[in-house]
């Protein structure tokens, strides 16, 4: 396979730095899952690693992030089944951020949807390559001999040859063609739909795992920043007197806003006043005695609550129609035998991972090295390049381990505010937000309002619906003056929602951003998740239907819709999990006194699923018992990782569903800590089921987002079932539920 | 101020203000990492490590109350903690892995004092700890299964 070629090895140590012994292959991937030729050999740019030692072990390196998604472990299972080798000799190394490896964003759900063949093309190659080694020291035809279990077999004198002893030969093996290269049939599977536990298991067990906050470097300083409390507001004048007071503090000075260019995809970073010290407590302790006074700029009277009365006018008024709306929605309004009207709303939420943003960074002269928690490594050093003006390949992005993600740390803010103060004081340093920080200075998830319409015949049956949207889109991070939700937002469940509808009008109403807006698990899903599984449970009752049977007419005739992307929408899928988890859930059984069940469908990241919740109501307030949820996300990599994804987006949904809303005053964020921007805990935790579809010969797509957007509504409907009240609102620990 | 500290059986010296939390004596100046920060008000459990086998949330408890004392962290090992870790493994419980440390340090004072818990038991036990991954059902099972593992040996 052109692809993949041996890697030369100086290039190989330069990069990477790895112990020089055995077969190196690198191979190269572009965006998404197309494989171009490299075109000069010795130029070759590698991007994914396997280094097989003489002691037989295996080192992979991983492109994408690992923050609990189970990256790691997913991709070199995929390397290993291919490879025939024995799990225990694979070690994972984590690569720094370079275009070399291909895109490594990690985001979108999408790093096992696109790199799964091209990893297990790696694995064949490096086996194929090891049989032939084996064939020519038996002399013998390669079709006599078995890769099996780290070994090859001379499978006419039951011979075995251990991998590592094969190194040297190997390395000198053709590298072969992809003609010539046989992946294994899914039914010799291996690894590949089976329960692995995570790679890195022993590390977390031990607190041994170097996350970012775990970075240490010699000589190193501890950085906190004042910023303020307004979006873009900055510094006008500032007294330190009493925070010089604090032992360990070491020096205090303003840090400018960045601000990228219009057009970039950078993050820049909002500038204060920074807090030098020896110690991580020392400059939260000199941050808290800084005495600042503020230009709170332009959004110093942005209130939430007024925003959203704001938006829930303007939705009672005509939108921008987005392409895609179909029919005449008011004419079969008109025809219907009644109408439906409802309106819903999202607050704006806060990743809130359980390891603060954070970056250690060493600015010398005409270099720079980070090591950082980043799900995007690759656009840090893009932006460190423009912002500090030093070439890209001086740039170094050394990717830790992220205590979570969940999209806060595709934003490199943090890398940028490391690296300012870093070439201030001439010395490593390592910015720590404190969590207020955190929660008071976010890329938020936006609010949304959503007003819905249907028509329902007299049969039961919906012939229009009418969908209008206020959401302030991401855009507004990067481009002023979005105001309007983007079409790549829109296509997250409201242009492409399941259902089967004649009559379909979507409208895009202005939102403008206040905040800093960014992308939070699911993403907009969970807005889409949220109006139309509400609306339809509403629907269903409406028209005194079984929610169930309701959702599966609505989703209607078995068909394939094709869309602009390689994964079209199959409504047989769909209607696969939604029966699959009616079974599981026994749905329509006898509930207990107070209980109620609710169900939710979403189709996102390609990825099918659909979740029942089971609620008990005691004195008023809602206790979560059962969630089940089944998944069709095609071929399974990691069964065991699927599952515990659902169930963490299980636990995820619950928190927004129930406690979760950032709300602002004059501009500045209300909520400070976990104990106003609150989290399920072990307490609330209910019994989760989760089922996988499986679905071998379909493509493999999103995991760790799609299992989110189903909860909050199924947890409505839920309680609209035991006690005939609708919350259209979230979160629900606003409506005295919890 | 110098004082010393004793953390998993071995001594050491520490020269930080008598107010500095333990959680930022012991990561940044020890420099045992295990031990995590999350929320600086006790109120996420990354923190958790036990003195003298008392669960602590380390962030808000000044470097003074250690003194003299036995401070145990994820860096250290037990009889219950390995059983903890045994059953981690098990039910592959971590996610991102952040919480763990304090996770298992709060799971191994609870079966340090119960030593056959309930569900009831686990859920208020182990409410302090936040996971946002949301590994709570497999903790849950995984506190269970290493009482069945240190009842199987025993």
């Amino acid at each position: 396979m052109s692809s993949i070629q041996k890697v030369d090895r100086r290039d190989f140590m330069k990069l990477f730095g790895l112990a020089s012994a055995g077969v190196i292959l690198g191979c190269n991937v572009g965006a998404d899952s197309k494989i171009y030729l490299p075109k000069v050999k010795v130029a070759f740019s590698p991007n994914l690693f396997i280094q097989l030692n003489k002691d037989g072990s295996i080192i992979l390196m991983a492109s994408r992030s690992e923050m609990g998604q189970g990256i790691r472990t997913s991709l070199a299972s995929a390397i290993a089944d291919e490879l025939e080798a024995d799990w225990k000799y694979i070690t994972v190394k984590q690569a720094t951020g370079n275009a070399k490896y291909g895109n490594q964003n990690t985001d979108g759900s999408r790093s096992v949807r696109t790199l799964l063949e091209p990893m297990r093309k790696m694995g064949a190659t490096a086996k194929q390559m090891l049989v032939s080694a084996a064939s020519k020291r038996w002399n013998i035809s390669q079709s006599d001999c078995k890769a099996e279990n780290h070994f090859v077999i001379n499978l006419k004198t039951k011979e075995k040859i251990f991998y590592g002893d094969l190194v040297d030969e190997a390395s000198n093996q053709e590298v072969p063609t992809e003609d010539k290269l046989t992946l294994k049939e899914t039914k010799d599977f291996k690894y590949i739909g089976k329960k692995l536990p995570s790679i890195d298991l022993k590390d977390f067990t031990h607190g041994t795992a170097t996350y970012g906050i775990d970075v240490r470097i010699p000589n190193m300083k501890f950085a906190a920043i004042a910023r303020c409390p307004v979006t873009f507001g900055s510094v006008k004048s500032f007294n330190d007197s009493s925070a010089k007071k604090i032992v360990g503090v070491e020096k205090i000075f303003k840090i400018d806003r960045k601000k990228p260019g219009i057009g970039q995809q950078f993050y820049g970073c909002l500038g204060g006043v920074a807090v030098i010290a020896n110690n991580t407590w020392s400059a939260f302790q000199g941050k808290l005695e800084l005495d600042i006074e503020w230009d709170f700029g332009e959004n110093q009277s942005f209130n939430s609550d007024s925003f959203k009365e704001k938006l829930t006018k303007r939705i009672q008024e005509n939108g921008k129609v987005v392409p895609g709306s179909k029919g005449d929605v008011f004419n079969a309004f008109e025809i219907a035998n009644q109408t439906l009207e409802a309106t819903y709303h999202v607050p704006f939420l806060v990743h809130a991972p359980m390891e603060v943003p954070n970056a250690t960074a060493w600015y010398q002269k005409d270099k720079i090295e980070v090591w950082a928690p980043v799900q995007d490594p690759q656009t840090a050093r893009a932006e460190l390049a423009t912002f500090f003006d030093i070439p890209l390949e001086n740039i170094t992005i050394n990717v830790t381990f992220l205590g979570g993600g969940f999209g806060r740390k595709s934003k490199s803010d943090f890398v940028v505010e490391a690296v300012t103060i870093s070439k201030e004081i001439n010395a490593p340093v390592q910015v720590v937000w404190t969590r207020e920080d955190d929660i008071k200075h976010s890329f938020y998830h936006a609010t949304s309002i959503q007003y819905l319409k249907a028509g329902i015949q007299s049969d039961g049956k919906v012939n229009a619906w009418l969908q209008r949207v206020a959401l302030p889109s991401i855009v507004s991070s990067f481009k002023p003056m979005s105001d309007y939700a983007s079409g790549l937002e829109l296509n997250q469940g409201f242009t492409n929602n399941p259902y089967n509808l004649e009559n379909f009008r979507l409208e895009n109403v202005k939102a403008e951003a206040h905040l800093r807006i960014g992308w939070l698990r699911s993403v907009v899903h969970i807005h889409s998740g949220f109006g139309n599984n509400s609306f339809v449970d509403e629907l269903a009752f409406t028209a005194k239907k079984d929610p169930v049977q309701f959702h599966l007419d609505l989703i209607g005739k078995d068909r394939i819709i094709k869309g602009r992307s390689n994964y079209p929408y199959n409504s047989k899928r769909m209607k696969n999990v939604l029966q699959n988890t009616a079974k599981i859930a026994n749905w329509g059984k006898e509930l207990p006194k107070n209980h109620g069940i609710g169900i939710a469908i979403h189709y996102s990241f390609y990825s099918y699923v659909a979740t029942a919740v089971e609620v008990s109501m005691n004195n008023g307030k809602v206790k979560v018992e059962n969630i089940w949820t089944t998944i069709d996300c095609g071929l399974v990599l990691n069964k065991d990782n699927v599952i515990n994804q659902l169930e963490g987006a299980a636990i995820f949904g619950m928190s927004l569903a129930l406690f979760g809303k950032v709300t602002t005053k004059d501009g500045a964020v209300e909520q400070n800590n976990f104990f106003d921007y609150q989290m399920t805990r072990m307490k609330d935790a209910p019994n989760i089921t989760i089922d996988i579809i499986d679905n071998i010969n379909e493509k493999p797509t999103g995991v760790g987002e799609p299992g989110v957007p189903v909860i909050a509504p199924a947890i409505c409907n839920a309680i609209f079932n035991t006690t005939g009240k609708r919350y259209r609102s979230l979160p629900l620990i606003d409506e005295g539920l919890v | 101020m110098k004082k010393t500290l004793l953390i998993n059986g071995k001594n050491y010296t520490v020269d930080v203000q008598e107010n500095m939390p333990l959680l930022w004596a012991i990561r940044d100046v020890v420099g045992l990492t295990g031990t995590k920060f999350g929320c600086g008000v006790a109120q996420c459990g990354a923190c958790s490590i036990l003195v003298d086998g008392k669960l602590i949330k380390s962030c808000s408890t000044p470097v003074s109350y250690g003194v003299d004392k036995e401070i145990f962290t994820i860096e250290g090992t037990s009889e219950n903690l390995e059983y903890l870790r045994e059953a981690w493994n098990d039910g592959n419980v971590p996610q991102c892995g952040y919480c763990q440390s304090g996770q298992l340090i709060a799971a191994t004072a609870l079966l340090d004092t119960v030593q056959n818990p309930t569900d009831e038991d686990i859920n208020k036990a182990m409410s302090d700890n936040i996971c946002r991954c949301g590994t709570y059902t497999r903790i849950r099972k995984a506190i269970h299964k290493a009482v069945e593992l240190k009842n199987n040996n025993s």
